[in-house]
Formats: structure tokens, C-alpha cells, sequence
């Protein structure tokens, strides 16, 4: 749902190409600009994995794949060894940068509480890209997320995608404005006045969707000075009804399922179903439907209305062919944020295929996105976010060891 | 003194005797009269405290071990039931020293010492969460009331026994007072609220040490009173508590996260020479030493990520190899629901990524933990003699592709994978695990 990826549009610009030049020229004299990744098994994600695998890294992007045998390390690369490399894992949606580790009142952004229907909210003016968690997901191998607003209103605000580096939201961004989050449930009961039912919710999101409908109709008037004053609310909900941003929707039970189903028919937006812990209560419906799911974490605890979670979810979503993606989702305690590898490491102990596994980690959410030409597998000329494990990329006692981004070695442990 | 506390256990004690002895067949929980010796064959068996055979004979009979080997030392009877585990690993049944499951309560907002109140008396023994414990291959859990008082209240050792009633469920630690328990005790944060609450961590320690002086001067009264029941002081059921603590009998669990907060647990432990085990105990790492030396272990948990509380903020994944370099006593521990009990085998695994020896890590979840809750000559190793708590696991323990496949405990399978009925509690699914109603989040 890419409006536009901001480091690009903004190449255009005179004044940020002076201050690209000026980073340019800035580079930390760590930052090696060729490097030579080897490992035992490269997991590309385009196509199969390469046993005694070779990645060239030159300038920030992958420059070449492949086995040892055809790939020659040229002089001068930077040598670095792992037992598997993966692209770097990309979670699909967190609250990471808005909901701070301190979990104190001031670094809790991720829900305004003022009104329950606030979609001018945008992720990029709360965001906090020095946030301790998300170096703590960026030393985990997550390499980008999907992050903003959190659960908790009927439309608690925008969300965005960064990469788990740079110091500063511009230099993280790669996309400002890609959904907005809205919750259906029980999540809403008792944030605000109103609603105070699920009913009344749903009543309050259809009028302002309308509205937003209307809104739509006579910001495209020929002639400008009868079309709307701006409004950025509807502004908003209008982008998700064109089309530009996705609706982001969590529900768990099967009536809020349906609910969030039903809703996405009469306006016609595009939907990701987050949560969803009774999605394999409703596999025909999403199927038909034609729905990812963004699955609740596979730990996520058992009460309220995730009672119901399951640990094999994901194998489910798998064998039905409906297409899902990890989160590392929202806590209110601790852990303060989950990480995307363990819960799908959960779910293929659980019997989840681990090719599927690593794809809802990687390629899948790149091309949710829409933004597979730049991420999400190994292949020349896209983005050089690699990790590198030293052992199965699952298992409880292996771990990741070197994390890239961009090209640049952000984190390395022994 | 403690003769009306023998009269507070005699219902239980005697339940538990007439159980034992068989004379209500059929009674879910009674404390099983297995005859017929099982013999579990062709499995790696992990004793935990001795060897690690890689094709191992576990013999067990009357809900006790009988031997533990070799297949070619241990000879089995010829009436024995055979378990073939051929390819699987066989560990001592996992304890657990801080959880939560059991819909269970605590003191009240009436005051921050409640010594007088016991989580067993509304422990509710049909909890899912105790079929949920099963799945994860858990058998002796100490089950605590929360954190947010300064004594919040005496905690439960259970064996996790299929049961109608919580008296089925009890290990007994000591028969003589009827003690089947520790004392939850916490500093730091989560006790600080309004008064009659500390408000500072000041005031905390100063309620705490009052506290103990006040059993102090109980305990020379009784003492002085030499058996004569006119000289008896009045029964006070929180300094009868306390008593018990300060005679060692009764172990007071204590949460405590920061580094100081940790020294504050262990300078007023020493002060008044009571027994204590060191929960949590996020910033243990900083303290290592200072906790090694005073010989208080430590019950740690794993949690996925740093933050989520103030006290949490300095999460260090490698606390556990850090404790074990230092020589400190250490356990893992599920705070279930903080940490879900069906993966309790993760949090030594993730240790073990940090340097933790797999031998520790072994330890952590099994006789380390019964050590800490006086019951290690009953459970937490295979050894001839102790109780049959073992379970099957499909392969290593601390891999994410193996599963607990059964749970024995004293000689039967109380829960099995291939049971349908049973393995949906190691999935979760619809209206599987009903929500505990433990609202509250003061626990971790």
C-alpha cells in the first residue's frame, strides 16, 4: 500500500540530494562498503537455499549470490562468516518507537486517549528511532517493521515502515503513511466514553466512513473552489478508501472477524486482519474473502479475548493457503515487545513448514508492502539487510550474530 | 505452641493418609497405590544429579523410583508394565518455584503484611491452568500469591496430581508443624502505594524488620511458656507464620529486582537469620558476587525483551551464565502467566544460547528448584528411592522441535500427546483454556 517510499521521492529534491551528499561524505569509517558474506547455508527466498553460500555486499546492495564454487571473493571485501544467512527479518506489526520500554506515561504514544476516532494521527511525528526496543528487535535481526498506533481505539492512528537503524525517523523511513490501525472487540470497551459497546463502535466507524465517502466525492470537484475545507480526519479515511492505505484491522474473536469481513465488502478498502487468534474458526471466510493475516504473536497469553490463541495457527493459515505474516504486536507489560523470530520459532516447533516460516518473515511482508523490489530476499541490486545466525535460525539455542543494514554492519555478537 | 497448628492439618494429613493407604479407590488424587512396577526402556535418561544413560532403564513401582541405569544393569521384573521410549529422552518431571496457575488469591488491600493468609485455601484444583502446567511437562510447582504487598501471603508446594480437592495436591515438607509452603515476601516497587502501604523502600525494610521482631518476642514467649498452655501467649495466626520462618522450617520467597533492593532482601535475611530464596532478581547479574557469597539462591525468570516496568528495565539474557560464573545457586521459573508454563524448557534453552552449561541448565528446572522448596529428597532428579516424576520428551529438551510427550507422576501418566483429550492443552484452541481471571499484573 505504498503511497511512496520517502528516501527516494524526496531524491528529487535539490536540498536533500546536498544533504545526501553531505552523509555521504559523513560515513562512519566503520561502515566498509564492500563486504563478503559467507555461510553454510544462505536462505535467499528466491529460490533454493544455497549450500556454501557467497553474498557480495558493494554500496549498500546485494551485488551477487551464489555458491563458493561460482562466486569469487574479489580483494578488499570484508570478510564475514555465519552458519546461515537470511534476509533481514521484517516485522510485520509493532508499536516499537511509539510504545517505549520505560512503559512510564511519557513514553506510552502509541494510543491517544482524547476520542476513539483520531486517523490524522501519523505514526512519523511520535516515532522515537533511539527507542531502546528498537535496537533491542535491530540486534534480533529485524531489520524493518511495520510500526505506528497501536490497538485500543476504533481508529487509534496511522502507521508507518522504518528499518531498525538510523538516528532520526527520516533516516529510518521507508514508508510514512501505510495504514490505519483499527480495532474492533472488546480491545475499545473502556478507553473512552464512547463506545462503550461493540455495536455502537462499529456504528461510530460506518458514519465517519461515510462521511469519509462524501468527503472523497467532493474533494475530486472540477472545479476547486467548491471542493471541501481540508479536513485531516477524513483526509485520512478518504486515502484508505482510494485505496492509498490499508486498513489495518484487529479482531480475535469470530464475531469481530466477521465484523471487520463485513465492513471491508461495504466500503471496499484494502484490509490486513491483525490478531485474529479464532482465524482457524473461519479458514473458507478469509479464504474467499481474500485476506492476509497478520497473526497475533504465537506466545501471546490466553485470557480476555485471546483466550482462544493456538500455537499451530500458522500451520493452519499454511495448509489452507491464506497468506499470513508474523507480529511482534502490542504489550502493556512485559516482555514490552515480542520478537517476531521467537514467536515464529514457536510456531514451527508447533509444525509450521520452516520454509513457510521464514517467508512470513522475510519475502512475505516485503510483498504485503509492496515493497519487494527492495526487500525481503537475497538478490542482486536490493537493499543488503542480511542476518547471519549461527546455527538454525529456530532453535532456542542459536542466535543471530551479525545484523546488516544497508550494507553496514549494525551488530555483531559472539 | 504449634499444637493447634497440628490440629489446622489434621483434616488434610488425614485425607492424605487415608488416600495413601488406598482406602478411597478411585479418588482422582490420591497418592497413587501402583503395584505393578513400569519399567520406561530404550530412552536417553537424564538423572540430572548423576548420569545421563544413553540407553537407560527407569524402573518405578508404588509411585516410587526403584532404579535407574543401564539396559544392561537394571533387570526387569517379568510383571512389569513396559513403557518402549525407544529414541526419547526421559528427564526428571520439571519444578517450578514461582507461578501463578490455580486461580488462587492473596492478602487484600487491608494492609501490607499478611502473613496470616494462605493461597491454599482457594487454590481451585479443576484450573485448566494446572492441565496446561501438565502439557509442559511441570510436576512440583511452588504456587505464590503476588508481589504487590510486603507479605502477601504463604505460598503452596503442589504436586500437580489429577484431584478434586487442594489436600490431594500438597507436598508435605514438614509433617511434625503441617507446612506445605513458603511465605511470599516483596520490595522494591510493587509493594509502595498508600498507606497503610510504604510509600518508600525506606519504610519498607523499617515494616518488615518490625515485623520480625515482633515474631521474635512471640517466639521467647512461647519459649518461655516451656509446653505450659496457661503461659501460652494468645494464637496469632501471622506470628505463628512467622515463627516458622524464623525456625527455618518455612522458606520466605522473596521478589526483588533491583540490585539493591536484592541487597536490602539479603541484609535483612541475615539480620534475623531466616531462610530465603531470591526471585526474579532481574539485576542479579550486577550483584552476582554479593548474592554467591550470602548463599540466598536465585529463582530467575526469562522474559523475551528488557522494559515493560521500571524494575525490569536492565533484563540481561546472559543474568544466568553470569550467576553460574559467579557460583551462585540458580533456578528458572515460569511467573506463569508471565511466562506460559506449556514452554518452560525455553528459558534455560535461551540461557544455554548464553553461555549457561547444559548441566545448570538441567538443574535450573529441576533439583536446583526443589532445593529451594525443601522437597529436593523427593523430586527434582531420577534416583532410586525418590518419587516418580519423570517425563518423556521427543528429543533434547532444550530444542524448539521437541515436545513433552507424557507426564508421570508417582508412577502414573497424568498426561499424554497422544491423548486428544490431552494434547489440546499443549496447543491451546477453542474454549481449551478458559482465562484464570488473575487480572492483576504485580507479579513479575
Amino acid at each position: 500500500m505504498l503511497t511512496f517510499i520517502r528516501p527516494f521521492r524526496s531524491l528529487t529534491h535539490p536540498a536533500a540530494l546536498l544533504a545526501l551528499i553531505a552523509v555521504l561524505l559523513f560515513l562512519p569509517p566503520a561502515a566498509s562498503s564492500q563486504i563478503a558474506v559467507t555461510a553454510d547455508t544462505v536462505y535467499t527466498m528466491d529460490g533454493d537455499p544455497v549450500v556454501n553460500g557467497v553474498v557480495l555486499i558493494r554500496d549498500g546492495r546485494i551485488e551477487r549470490v551464489g555458491p563458493a564454487s561460482d562466486v569469487a571473493i574479489p580483494d578488499g571485501y570484508e570478510r564475514h562468516e555465519g552458519v546461515v544467512a537470511t534476509p533481514g527479518l521484517f516485522d510485520a506489526r509493532s508499536v516499537v518507537g511509539l510504545a517505549g520500554y520505560f512503559n512510564q506515561e511519557h513514553d506510552q504514544d502509541q494510543l491517544e486517549r482524547s476520542h476513539a476516532l483520531q486517523p490524522d494521527l501519523r505514526a512519523i511525528d511520535a516515532y522515537n528511532a533511539r527507542e531502546v526496543l528498537v535496537g533491542f528487535l535491530s540486534r534480533n535481526g529485524i531489520t524493518t517493521v511495520h510500526t505506528g498506533h497501536g490497538p485500543g481505539a476504533i481508529v487509534s492512528g496511522q502507521t508507518m515502515i522504518v528499518k531498525t537503524a538510523g538516528g532520526t525517523v527520516d533516516e529510518a523511513l521507508l514508508d510514512s503513511t501505510t495504514a490505519l490501525a483499527i480495532t474492533l472487540g472488546p480491545g475499545v470497551r473502556g478507553q473512552f466514553d464512547t463506545p462503550g459497546t461493540r455495536s455502537k463502535g462499529i456504528a461510530m466507524l460506518r458514519q465517519e466512513l461515510i462521511r469519509a465517502a462524501d468527503y472523497t466525492e467532493k474533494r475530486r470537484h472540477e472545479d476547486a473552489d467548491r471542493r471541501p475545507d481540508r479536513d485531516l480526519r477524513l483526509e485520512a479515511l478518504s486515502d484508505m478508501l482510494e485505496g492509498r492505505l490499508f486498513a489495518l484491522v484487529t479482531a480475535h474473536k469470530t464475531h469481530d472477524i466477521m465484523t471487520a469481513l463485513r465492513l471491508q465488502r461495504e466500503f471496499g478498502f484494502p484490509m490486513l486482519l491483525d490478531g485474529a487468534s479464532e482465524v482457524y474458526l473461519l479458514l473458507d471466510e478469509i479464504r474467499e474473502a481474500g485476506v492476509t493475516v497478520i497473526l497475533h504473536p504465537s506466545m501471546v497469553r490466553l485470557r480476555g479475548e485471546t483466550e482462544n490463541a493456538a500455537f499451530d495457527t500458522a500451520q493452519k493459515l499454511h495448509e489452507a493457503g491464506i497468506p499470513f505474516v508474523f507480529q511482534s504486536g502490542y504489550e502493556s507489560y512485559v516482555p514490552k515487545t515480542r520478537v517476531v523470530l521467537f514467536e515464529a520459532a514457536v510456531a514451527v516447533g508447533y509444525g509450521l513448514d520452516r520454509s513457510a516460516a521464514l517467508h512470513a518473515l522475510t519475502a512475505g511482508p516485503a510483498a504485503l508492502f509492496g515493497m519487494d523490489e527492495r526487500l525481503g530476499s537475497l538478490r542482486p541490486g536490493k537493499d543488503a539487510d542480511l542476518v547471519l545466525f549461527n546455527g538454525d535460525p529456530f532453535e532456542y539455542t542459536t542466535r543471530p550474530t551479525h545484523v546488516f543494514i544497508d550494507g553496514v554492519l549494525r551488530h555483531k555478537m559472539d | 505452641m504449634k499444637t493447634p497448628s497440628r490440629i489446622q492439618l489434621l483434616t488434610p494429613l488425614l485425607l492424605l493418609l487415608l488416600n495413601n493407604a488406598g482406602l478411597f479407590p478411585g479418588t482422582p488424587g490420591q497418592l497413587f497405590a501402583q503395584e505393578q512396577p513400569v519399567a520406561v526402556t530404550g530412552a536417553e535418561i537424564i538423572t540430572v544429579t548423576g548420569e545421563t544413560y544413553e540407553n537407560g532403564i527407569l524402573l518405578v513401582r508404588d509411585g516410587r523410583i526403584i532404579a535407574v541405569g543401564d539396559a544392561a544393569s537394571v533387570s526387569i521384573p517379568s510383571d512389569a508394565e513396559v513403557i518402549d521410549a525407544t529414541g526419547k529422552v526421559v528427564m526428571p518431571g520439571l519444578v517450578d518455584s514461582h507461578s501463578h496457575i490455580g486461580e488462587g488469591d492473596g492478602g487484600d488491600r487491608s494492609a501490607a503484611l499478611h502473613a496470616d493468609v494462605r493461597i491454599m485455601d482457594t487454590i481451585y484444583p479443576g484450573s485448566d491452568s494446572f492441565r496446561r502446567a501438565l502439557a509442559g511437562g511441570l510436576t512440583s510447582v511452588n504456587v505464590m500469591p503476588g508481589s504487590g504487598h510486603l507479605v502477601s501471603g504463604q505460598t503452596v508446594y503442589l504436586k500437580l496430581r489429577p484431584a478434586n480437592t487442594v489436600e490431594e495436591m500438597l507436598i508435605m515438607v514438614d509433617e511434625e508443624r503441617g507446612i506445605y509452603g513458603g511465605l511470599k515476601m516483596a520490595n522494591g516497587t510493587n509493594p509502595l502505594r498508600q498507606p497503610p502501604f510504604p510509600g518508600t523502600r525506606a519504610k519498607s525494610a523499617a515494616m518488615v524488620r518490625a515485623m520480625f521482631i515482633r515474631a521474635q518476642e512471640y517466639q521467647a514467649r512461647i519459649e518461655a511458656a516451656q509446653g505450659d498452655p496457661e503461659r501460652m501467649p494468645a494464637r496469632d495466626l501471622a506470628l505463628e507464620t512467622l515463627v516458622e520462618v524464623l525456625e527455618g522450617r518455612r522458606i520466605v520467597h522473596n521478589h526483588t529486582h533491583r540490585h539493591d533492593d536484592v541487597l536490602t532482601a539479603i541484609r535483612l535475611a541475615d539480620e534475623f537469620g531466616y531462610r530465603m530464596v531470591l526471585h526474579h532478581v532481574t539485576d542479579a547479574w550486577k550483584v552476582a558476587d554479593e548474592i554467591a557469597a550470602s548463599g540466598y539462591p536465585a529463582s530467575i525468570i526469562y522474559v523475551d525483551s528488557p522494559g515493560g516496568k521500571l524494575e525490569a528495565i536492565n533484563l540481561l539474557p546472559k543474568a544466568a551464565p553470569i550467576l553460574e560464573k559467579a557460583g551462585a545457586e540458580l533456578g528458572f521459573h515460569t511467573d506463569d502467566p508471565i511466562t506460559d508454563s506449556r514452554l518452560f524448557l525455553r528459558s534455560p534453552a535461551f540461557a544455554i544460547r548464553e553461555g549457561l552449561s547444559r548441566q545448570k541448565a538441567l538443574e535450573s528446572v529441576t533439583i536446583a528448584n526443589a532445593r529451594m522448596m525443601d522437597i529436593e529428597d523427593r523430586v527434582g532428579s531420577l534416583e532410586p528411592g525418590k518419587d516418580a516424576d519423570f517425563i518423556i520428551l521427543s528429543g533434547d529438551p532444550f530444542s524448539v522441535y521437541t515436545r513433552v510427550e507424557q507426564t508421570w507422576i508417582e508412577g502414573r501418566k497424568v498426561w499424554d500427546i497422544g491423548d486428544p483429550e490431552d494434547r489440546k492443552y499443549s496447543t491451546g484452541g477453542y474454549q481449551v483454556i478458559r482465562s484464570s481471571g488473575h487480572g492483576h499484573h504485580h507479579d513479575h
